[in-house]
């Protein structure tokens, strides 16, 4: 019992008494963060009790609103991080980009888990969701093959992230077979990832007349594809830098200047894979004779997502590749989501319907808002919480000697 | 992180706060007089699915039905939208208060309505050249090749063979990508329905084309202007129809090609892009769209992916142990195993 109280202790209160563990939680962002649930969870109850009508602003002509347009095209899309840098590593053996391995898998892992999660809310009847594993079967439907490349891609994130939750639980036979497993995982998700990332653009090929020509295309799966691995890519910039201010205390002796090249070097592959993006698209426009297009309201909105978003950030990562600028290229990584952030919704939400007058048009109504915003902040706390326990963002070779085999001793103690 | 006592005990105070808020909501969507958005737990599609179950395995050699809708003979009377809600079970008015709607002012007439979750047809007033009323109804098209269906991750849309398009609410999981999906825009959803929602629409009257009787929208039309019968033959009379009516009609039958061909078909004196209709739907059926996509994605991911993965990691591990032979003096940190 003493031995269990102190497995707690450790692992879970990362050494405090409850009390204590409780007093350094009392802080501004946490503050903020117990301030949005307590908003944002009654109102995840409020749609269970009451339906969709009543919590959403979604109608018959916009089935899907916020919380498909962002939950999961935006979500999934920025949950790329593991297909990229899993690949990128495990894969192609770029050994020197180990660092960010880690932090890229857990946040995939975290971000499908969370995009389920939420895709749950908006689903009329969520408790039927199995029925799509084990009974009824629609195999025409782009919708199944994403429906089942979500369910094997969390099983394939799990497998993957095996070796940091076994390590964390000094069970080092359970770490190693993960460990085994990694390249398998990485192969089988690097084709469930290319397939599933591609098949929610495919969603909208079925939408001809309804989303704005702009948007539609026969290529609309490969754009998808193409932009979850920049905006993967761009993530793994953005999410680093952020981990690395706001976790200084786990990077303690990281070498600057080698984070630098790195994320300099990550821009690298961003750059490549938004300029073949935009060679497409251009090649898109040419090939649809859209030009008649351009010139409304919806035209300069594909001209900002297109110019501002694509070519404007991967002439940054260009320049920043050039001269070394590690700081332009987390500005070119952010402004580069943002660009994956709205062309997802052009296409799922603003682009869509085009032709309805202003008053049919959607606006997500502040419960569907909120709980969106509920959801960001819990898997923000997952992601904190995991970080500050498992060895996500430093090596574990650093604790490797003593803890373990004090793990090992505990462990026989437990028998 | 650390969630407290009292913490949960406001945020169950917080839930009664919001379901007053909630209570508001309904209340402005219903000054918009249009309950039918909110009918829930309609029967219809269940029972349609029943009949059908009974009927998927009784040989059926006839021709699929159609309906000609001949929107030149329509005096907007509505009785066609009363007799679906009476024969459906939905939310109903007295008849009289249908047929006044084209004489009346302040009429439903004076917006173009949709399908909602309580009515699965609506008729609309347009205007033609010489500002003369064209009324026209708007239901389930009933596509040859329905996107609906294709659509659907469980299943549960059937093309029956007499041609309507039916659904089964019992495995629908309520993703609504149907609704996405369907060019003409008509299925609805029962949005206010907390947990069983499902998605309605005009079933063409299933339980009475089976056995042969004209859906109960056809059956109530006073004007002549709904046509039942065998689809190829409506398609003939139609054409004939123009033909011996110059001026009467444009020289177009939508729904004889439009996204593969629908059991539905429409005559107009206009064009018919000015009667509510959208005429870039096209000549391919929605299904084709995505076919080609999923075939590939097929393919790729039991076919080639697995030797270009394979090949692509079995190819830079060689070229890794190669340079890693040469490098071996000069930098040893870097000949890290896989």
């Amino acid at each position: 019992m003493e031995y269990t109280n102190s497995w707690f202790k450790d692992k879970i209160l990362l050494g405090m008494s409850p009390k204590e563990y409780i007093k350094s939680n009392l802080t501004i962002p946490n503050l903020i963060a117990a301030l949005i649930l307590c908003v944002s969870i009654p109102v995840m109850i409020y749609r269970i009790i009451y339906g969709l009508g009543p919590s959403t602003n979604l109608s018959d002509n916009y089935p899907w609103g916020l919380w498909i347009g962002f939950d999961i095209l935006v979500g999934i899309a920025l949950a790329a991080p593991g297909l990229t840098l899993g690949t990128a590593v495990h894969l192609f053996g770029m050994e020197k980009y180990h660092p960010f391995v880690r932090p890229a898998i857990l946040s995939s892992l975290l971000g499908y888990i969370f995009a389920v999660f939420a895709l749950m809310f908006d689903l009329g009847r969520y408790y039927r969701i199995p029925y799509l594993l084990v009974w009824s079967w629609g195999f025409t439907s782009i919708l199944f093959l994403i429906g089942w490349h979500f369910f094997l891609y969390i099983n394939i994130s799990i497998v993957e992230f095996g070796p940091v939750l076994f390590e964390w639980l000094n069970l080092k036979k359970w770490k190693d077979f993960f460990s085994k497993l990694t390249v398998w995982a990485t192969i089988f998700g690097v084709i469930i990832a290319a397939g599933h990332q591609s098949a929610l653009g495919a969603l909208y090929l079925a939408a001809r007349t309804k989303l704005y020509p702009l948007w539609y295309s026969p290529l609309l799966p490969v754009f998808f594809l193409l932009s979850a691995i920049f905006a993967g890519i761009s993530m793994v910039i953005v999410e680093s830098t952020l981990s690395h201010r706001f976790f200084a205390d786990q990077v303690k002796g990281f070498d600057h200047a080698e984070f630098d090249k790195l994320t300099i070097g990550l821009g690298k592959a961003a750059a490549s894979a938004l300029f073949v993006y935009f060679i497409l698209k251009v090649f898109d426009l040419v090939r649809s004779e859209n030009w008649d297009y351009l010139n409304t309201g919806y035209g300069y909105l594909y001209l900002v997502e297109v110019l501002g978003f694509v070519f404007v950030p991967a002439m940054m990562f260009l320049y920043a590749i050039r001269n070394q600028n590690a700081k332009l290229t987390r500005i070119a990584g952010w402004l580069t989501v943002f660009g994956v952030i709205l062309n997802r919704l052009d296409v799922s939400i603003i682009a869509f319907n085009w032709y309805l007058p202003e008053s049919e048009k959607y606006y997500p109504r502040w419960t569907e808002v909120m709980l969106t915003v509920g959801v960001i902040t819990m898997l923000v706390l997952t992601y904190r919480f995991i970080v500050n326990r498992m060895a996500i963002l430093h090596e574990y070779e650093e604790s490797k000697t003593e803890p373990e085999a004090s793990g090992v001793k505990k462990e026989v103690a437990n028998l | 992180m650390s969630i407290d006592r009292r913490e949960f005990l406001k945020r169950t105070a917080a839930i009664a706060g919001i379901t007053v808020l909630g209570g508001s909501g309904i209340a402005h969507a219903a000054e918009k007089k249009d309950f039918s958005k909110f009918f829930t737990n309609n029967t219809v599609n269940e029972r349609d699915w029943k009949i059908w179950e009974e009927e998927k395995n009784k040989p059926f050699s006839g021709e699929p039905y159609g309906i000609l809708v001949d929107t030149t003979f329509c005096i907007g009377c509505r009785r066609c939208e009363w007799a679906c809600n009476n024969w459906n079970k939905n939310p109903n008015q007295p008849i009289e208060k249908f047929e006044a709607s084209a004489s009346e002012k302040d009429s439903v007439f004076n917006e173009i309505r949709r399908t909602h979750a309580g009515n699965f047809t609506v008729v609309n007033r347009f205007y033609d050249k010489e500002h003369d009323p064209v009324y026209v109804k708007k239901q389930c098209m009933h596509c040859v090749d329905p996107a609906c269906l294709n659509a659907c991750f469980v299943d549960a849309f059937r093309k029956t063979p007499q041609g309507p398009v039916i659904y089964n609410p019992n495995v629908c999981v309520g993703c609504r990508y149907c609704m996405v999906s369907c060019p003409f825009g008509i299925p609805a959803y029962e949005y206010y329905s907390a947990f069983q929602p499902q998605v309605t629409k005009c079933t063409m009257c299933y339980d009475r084309v089976v056995k042969g009787n004209p859906p109960a929208c056809v059956e109530s039309c006073p004007a002549g202007a709904l046509t039942f019968g065998k689809r190829s033959e409506l398609i003939k009379m139609a054409h004939d129809r123009i033909d011996n009516n110059p001026g009467r009609y444009i020289n177009h039958v939508y729904g004889e090609h439009e996204v593969g061909g629908t059991s539905w078909l429409y005559l107009s004196p206009v064009d018919f892009n000015q009667i509510g209709f959208q005429t870039n739907v096209g000549k391919t059926p929605i299904p084709d769209l995505t076919k080609g996509y999923l075939l590939g994605v097929k393919i790729f991911e039991m076919v080639s992916a697995w030797p270009l993965v394979f090949g692509a990691y079995y190819a830079v591990s060689k070229l890794r142990e190669h340079r890693n032979k040469n490098h071996d003096v000069e930098t040893p940190n870097s000949g890290k195993k896989v």
